[in-house]
């Protein structure tokens, strides 16, 4: 089993990704076009996932509150539009399931994810998961608010 | 000037050490060199030609003597004994190992200063009016404005991997611009409305580059209170929807083309009502404790003087400076004095590691030991008693920075050109090198007056040739460097783009150019109060054609 970083952990992965006209299995990670076409039939399952391409808002993402998990994709390191996604899916949309970060996703934006909002972290095929790990101590204070603290510094310090 | 508290300290303090450990990384091959270059980009860290190149933030251009003595110490450990300083009011080495960089960053953690952000796809270093807090036509100074930005845009961790990177300008001088915020992603104007209150004007768009544009008003006013939260909405509609799929289109300026000014303001709007909390709202409190770091320093109370009067003496060249170089200051008896870093045979911009460390003492013996980068890549001493003009004279004069010529024909602007930069495709500090050598004519300068010369070698247009009163920029013709010529770019709030003139000049042509265009301007001005940029403006091109091409016929000129 493939494993993730979720809620600054290591773990087994529990969701399978499914490529579109493959056969269901496990906790399922649909495309979100598959979904949108397959939705009556996807809802009823006990849980899902949608992986969404950067060049969709949270608006494209049909009854998003009801999902399980999101998987934002980075398709390049540089690709920076999932990092407003994330915040518009947990800061307007009061979405509390699992936000992961699929892709290109290296061990240095991991801190940047997570206070835009993601909980999960696929990383790139081939990194170190504990050298990650490290990198979510690394830059502790902030100077903005963020998904996770509603307060900038100015109210802080 | 703001000093940093723990929390501020801690941030910079930790950024050094992640940055030594991302080094490390590169080093054992855990991260290759693609992974590595957006970690190194912002933290500064360029390949450039030759070697690598460290540009350090000077956040709105303002530096404590300490400061400058650190960055001289780095100059003469870690580099070849200088420094540079940039359009953006920074500095930065050509020639540091990276194996050495991760202790550069300590040493300058060490004195406040880092590397944040000086490069990458991100918010960069926020730029500031060089005489704020000292001008007299100021209606309030930016700075407090300026560090709270420089904060809210440190690891903002929402725009980190913007489509391209993204600059912002303050002024607080409405009558007059001298941060260039037309040209800039987002520009901010302190000004007051109908009440009375005071707010900020938002410029948005702006830019040189390839596709010279000036910047929109996006909001005429903005309450202090909202600017964090209005600024984060700018740039979360940009990081949504500007282009990524090309480079050369991916500035906020094509997106506030592509869009419409309206449009552009209508999603940020939209975006702000969705966004903006009462949390986000910045507390009279907060600006009151920023801007304490930036009150006036210790003036003594002294009578009102003229310092041409002071000076008129027999010491021409004394007087000369004086008349070019110092500035207005509110303070009755105080001045401002722009350092000219224009001197002959060296590079614009390029201060040696000994000069660095003795004009650290300056600004401690004259000007309270602080002083600006301009983004004209000058320095100003803010604060010098008037009285003591000649003094500070002949101790510059000492270490070679006495020349006369600010805002003059040799005080040019200069991006680093083929010389170092593997996207130029000419050369241009020679250039300024040899134009500063053609008009090293004192009477000649001041009967010229306030010319700008911006020069770029490639349409990237570091050396913001678009808004020199005359421009130049390198262009590569098969293989040989040439030059276009273009008049009647400005900066300021009488912003315009220069056009060129004609068609492009060989290097042994080009400065010819240059010296045709200025003779002409002095035989057809209406009087010598009339500036060049006013005189190009009311007689048009045709005179200047004639006098580089021979002809103000296009063919002949050559319109391409």
């Amino acid at each position: 089993m493939t494993q993730i970083i979720r809620d600054r952990a290591i773990v087994d992965d529990d969701f399978v990704h499914i490529a579109d006209g493959a056969e269901l299995s496990g906790k399922p990670i649909v495309s979100l076009a598959r979904y949108i076409k397959e939705r009556d039939s996807l809802r009823t399952l006990p849980a899902l996932g949608v992986r969404v391409p950067p060049d969709k808002l949270p608006a494209d993402i049909p009854d998003l509150g009801r999902l399980t998990l999101i998987a934002l994709e980075l398709t390049k390191f540089t690709e920076g539009r999932p990092y407003s996604v994330a915040r518009m899916i947990r800061q307007r949309y009061g979405f509390k399931g699992e936000l992961r970060a699929v892709g290109d996703v290296l061990r240095d934006d991991l801190r940047y994810l997570e206070r835009c909002g993601f909980n999960a972290f696929e990383l790139k095929q081939g990194k170190s998961l504990t050298s990650a790990l490290e990198a979510f101590a690394e830059l502790g204070p902030t100077y903005q608010a963020d998904a996770n603290e509603p307060l900038p510094i100015y109210r802080r310090r | 000037m703001y000093q940093y508290d723990d929390y501020d300290r801690r941030i910079i303090t930790e950024r050094a050490q992640q940055f030594r450990g991302q080094v490390t990384r590169r080093l054992s091959g855990e991260i290759t060199e693609d992974e590595f270059k957006p970690l190194r980009l912002q933290n500064g860290l360029y390949r450039q030609l030759h070697a690598y190149m460290l540009r350090v933030a000077v956040p709105y251009g303002l530096l404590s003597s300490t400061q400058v003595r650190k960055l001289a110490h780095i100059a003469r450990t870690y580099d070849r004994g200088y420094g540079h300083f940039t359009t953006r009011q920074n500095i930065q080495y050509n020639w540091p190992k990276l194996t050495d960089v991760p202790t550069i960053l300590d040493e300058l953690a060490s004195v406040e200063m880092h590397a944040v952000q000086t490069s990458g796809n991100c918010v960069r270093n926020i730029t500031a009016d060089h005489f704020a807090g000292i001008a007299r036509d100021e209606l309030e100074d930016p700075r407090p404005y300026c560090e709270i930005l420089r904060q809210w845009s440190t690891f903002h961790p929402e725009f980190a991997h913007l489509p391209r990177k993204f600059k912002i300008a303050v002024t607080g001088t409405p009558g007059e611009d001298r941060a260039a915020v037309r040209f800039h992603d987002i520009g901010l104007r302190i000004v007051e409305n109908a009440r009375g209150e005071r707010g900020f004007e938002v410029l948005v768009g702006g830019g040189m580059g390839r596709t010279p544009i000036i910047g929109e008003v996006v909001r005429e006013f903005l309450p202090k209170k909202h600017f964090l939260s209005y600024i984060d909405s700018i740039l979360r509609v940009y990081n949504l929807h500007g282009r990524r799929d090309n480079k050369y289109k991916a500035r906020i300026k094509i997106l506030v083309a592509a869009l419409g000014i309206d449009e552009f303001r209508r999603r940020v709007e939209e975006d702000w009502e969705a966004s903006r909390t009462p949390e986000l709202e910045l507390p009279d409190a907060e600006i009151a404790r920023v801007a304490a770091f930036f009150a006036p320093p210790a003036y003594e109370s002294l009578p009102a003087s003229d310092p041409t009067r002071i000076v008129l003496g027999k010491d021409r060249e004394l007087g000369n400076w004086v008349r070019n170089n110092v500035v207005a200051h509110k303070v009755p008896g105080y001045s401002a004095v722009i350092i000219s870093v224009k001197q002959k045979g060296t590079p614009p911009g390029d201060v040696s590691d000994t000069q660095m460390d003795a004009i650290a003492g300056l600004a401690d013996r004259f000007s309270f030991g602080h002083l600006v980068v301009t983004h004209t890549q000058n320095l100003v001493l803010t604060d010098v008693k008037t009285s003591e003009l000649p003094a500070l004279h002949a101790e510059l004069r000492r270490i070679d920075l006495g020349e006369a010529n600010a805002n003059k024909i040799t005080d040019i602007i200069t991006c680093p050109g083929l010389d170092y930069c593997d996207l130029a495709n000419a050369r241009s500090i020679p250039l300024s090198l040899e134009i500063s050598e053609r008009f090293d004519r004192i009477d000649y300068l001041n009967d010229v007056g306030d010319v700008s010369i911006k020069i770029s070698g490639c349409i990237n247009a570091c050396g913001h040739h678009h808004v020199g009163n005359i421009g130049i920029l390198g262009i590569d013709k098969r293989g040989v460097e040439f030059y276009q010529l273009m008049l009647g770019g400005s900066p300021g709030n009488d912003a315009s783009i220069g056009k060129i003139l004609g068609r492009a000049l060989a290097q042994d042509e080009i400065v010819d150019a240059v010296e045709k265009v200025l003779d002409r301007y002095l035989t057809i001005r209406e009087s010598s109060d009339e500036r060049f940029l006013d005189t190009v403006r009311r007689v048009g091109f045709d005179p200047f054609k004639v006098a580089v091409y021979g002809s103000a016929d296009p063919l002949e000129a050559g319109a391409e």
